[in-house]
């Protein structure tokens, strides 16, 4: 059995120049450090604290979709179930800490995940795709329809209490910021972990060819339903800091079918199986709106109302995304890296 | 789930050894088409044995029975001790069996190391978090299935692409990353669905090569499909001669190379050996 090792010769491999290590020690300084001490108001609530959460959700769905190779229309639901679970436990059990409050949201995030791919067991591809349309309708009617989930709100709305940690009050925009910012580093690093490891590789097998991952003896079944639970939790969570953090309400209506896809453009766009990829759709998707409305503004603000601004910044919206599927369908990952190595190469032969 | 019935081993082959495979009257079809008709053989165990035939013959059908990928509509295959009405294909990796594929089945977006370490998933016992919280034994056993990888690699020639992902490298070299993968977990049976179509002359006797060390050194038996019948006279110990689903020889490359029912079938016609392969 040891003749193998014979010839085993030396593995050193060259290694890419890589911009990771750099790129994100510097993000984290600028993220925790800068930020903190130099934005508005304006800038936590609008920009920067929805692009943590709908970061954190396509993050979660990435999961699913780019790991996997599981198709999911329904993302919103479980954020939905997410923010719903978490203020019905900060409501009902006070004595909770908010941190176990999140931890148990996204549980029931994925237990509810757990029972909607169920189906996946059995179809995929389109099939699957339409019945997690359903994971979708069915939730949003249940917190509709059954008012114990916003306390027998009349209006369907609730408002959810301030945010504090261990005491400490983040109730302030800067604070609901680093909040959002504490939860998503955490999750981020273990998603990291997740997909280096041999279950996330299995993940991977799973996509490429599920055959063949079954004739290995990959347990297909308990990984597609395991990438379905983490999947869930971690939108579930996502909903916890889209409620908590940023709106600090609840309704089903934020939590809708344009919301699914969202997160789902977001994914697309930004690159599938690539965890950068989340965060760089999510940027998009945020400010790309913000940025088109006051160009709007700006350029044909005296001419036309705002309904008919709002419409074509839709359609400029759509047609990127499609623009994007046909000229990059690697997404923003694809197009960064490769600007990267044209950089790295340049300075290379410079130097 | 498919019925499994599972009984202590009595080789339906006369002999002391048992066998290392063995079908009983093995018959499958689609639909109006035959793929198999009452196919009976056993494979000893250490032994090279090649199946051959024309295009549609039925071979890929008998390694997808054997792998628990069809169910047959008759007949039984025996296994490492135990008799299947259908081979659970999710214990096949634990009952010692790995397969190749006739169509390339790697994990394109895995790195080569990565796919060949997949090949030892069914020995993983740890949990999901102890691998993200990186618990020891968690470490241990992932860094144990990485060196068996990279021993395989080395065994194969391919640690010069260790670290690329399996969907850039050509073809050929896809081939023998799918073979890694299939041996990393030292098999006691490995079926070959044509490792070596769409290969250069060297790169067949290469892996020739690797095929028969790996029944010399590792003592794995081998059922391997080809369409070369050189390839396959000098590889195989014994030849099993499939033709529209039926078994119509089996014997040593001599008894086939001369048996006229083989000739007219198959040898003697002319086809092209690589034509209609990849379907
Ligand atoms: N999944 C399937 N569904 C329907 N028919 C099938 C299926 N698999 C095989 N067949 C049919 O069974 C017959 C035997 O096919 P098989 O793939 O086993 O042939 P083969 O000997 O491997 O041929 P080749 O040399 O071309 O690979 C063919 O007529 C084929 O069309
Ligand atoms: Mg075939």
């Amino acid at each position: 059995m040891t003749d193998l090792a014979l010839e085993k010769a030396g593995t050193a491999t060259v290694r890419r120049l890589s911009p990771a290590p750099f790129g994100i020690g510097a993000l984290l300084i600028v993220a925790y450090g800068v930020l903190p001490l130099v934005a508005s108001e304006y800038l936590f609530d609008a920009i920067l604290t929805p692009f943590l959460a709908l970061a954190l959700a396509g993050l979660g769905l990435n999961i699913l979709i780019g790991y996997a190779g599981q198709v999911s229309l329904g993302s919103s639901a479980f954020m939905a179930v997410g923010a719903y679970a978490a203020y019905n436990l900060a409501l009902r059990l006070p004595g909770l800490p908010f941190l176990v409050d999140i931890l148990l949201a996204g549980l029931v995030a994925a237990a509810v995940g757990l029972l909607f791919g169920l189906p996946s067991l059995r179809l995929r591809g389109f099939y699957l795709a339409v019945s997690t349309l359903a994971a979708q309708f069915f939730v949003q009617w249940v917190f509709n329809k059954v008012g114990w989930f916003s306390n027998d709100s009349p209006s369907g709305i609730v408002t959810v209490p301030p945010l504090s940690v261990a005491g400490l009050p983040l109730d302030s925009s800067a604070g609901r910021y680093l909040f959002a910012l504490g939860v998503v580093t955490a999750v981020t690093l273990a998603v990291w972990r997740l997909v280096e490891s041999p279950t996330g590789r299995a993940l991977v097998a799973l996509r490429d060819h599920e055959t063949a991952a079954r004739v290995i003896g990959i347990p297909v079944l308990r990984v597609k339903l395991l990438a379905f639970a983490v999947s869930s939790f971690i939108i579930g969570v996502a909903g916890v800091l889209w409620a908590f953090a940023y709106l600090r309400t609840v309704e089903p209506a934020g939590f809708n079918l344009d919301r699914s896809f969202q997160i789902l453009f977001i994914v697309i766009i930004g690159g599938l199986a690539s965890l950068r990829g989340a965060f760089l759709g999510a940027a998009l998707i945020v400010v790309f709106p913000l940025l088109l409305s006051r160009l709007g503004e700006a350029l044909l603000g005296g001419l036309f109302d705002s309904g008919v601004l709002e419409m074509s910044q839709r359609i400029v919206l759509g047609l990127l995304i499609v623009t994007f599927l046909i000229a990059e369908p690697a997404g923003l990952t694809a197009l960064l890296d490769r600007a990267w190595s044209r950089i790295a190469g340049r300075f290379r032969r410079a130097g | 789930m498919p019925a499994v019935l599972s009984e202590p081993f009595v080789s339906p082959a006369a002999g002391s050894v048992p066998s290392a495979l063995a079908v009983e009257a093995l018959s499958l079809s689609f639909g109006g088409v035959t793929a198999l008709s009452d196919i009976s053989f056993a494979v000893a165990p250490g032994e090279i044995r090649a199946v051959i035939g024309p295009n549609g013959a039925g071979k890929s059908s008998l390694l997808n029975v054997v792998s628990g990928l069809y169910r047959p509509d008759r007949g039984r295959v025996w296994l490492g001790g135990h008799s299947f009405a259908a081979v659970p294909t999710d214990r096949l990796a634990k009952l010692g069996v790995s397969r190749s594929f006739q169509n390339l089945a790697l994990f394109k977006g895995l790195s080569v190391l990565d796919n060949v370490a997949a090949g030892l998933s069914h020995r993983l016992r740890a949990g999901v978090l102890a691998q993200v919280i990186g618990l020891p034994a968690a470490r241990r056993e992932r860094a144990e299935a990485q060196a068996k990888a990279e021993e395989l690699l080395a065994f194969l020639h391919l640690d010069g692409v260790r670290d690329r992902p399996a969907g850039t490298l050509p073809y050929g070299m896809q081939k023998r990353v799918e073979l890694a993968r299939a041996l990393v977990a030292r098999p006691r049976l490995l079926l070959l669905d044509e490792p070596m179509a769409g290969m250069t002359l060297t790169e067949k006797r290469d892996l020739s090569g690797h095929i028969r060390a790996a029944r010399d050194d590792l003592g794995t038996t081998i059922v391997l499909i080809e369409h070369d019948v050189g390839v396959v006279m000098g590889l195989s110990d014994r030849i099993a001669v499939l033709d529209y689903g039926r078994l119509i020889a089996d014997g040593t490359p001599d008894q086939i190379r001369n048996d006229p029912v083989v000739i007219d079938a198959y040898l003697g016609v002319a086809h092209d050996l690589e034509a209609g392969e990849g379907i």
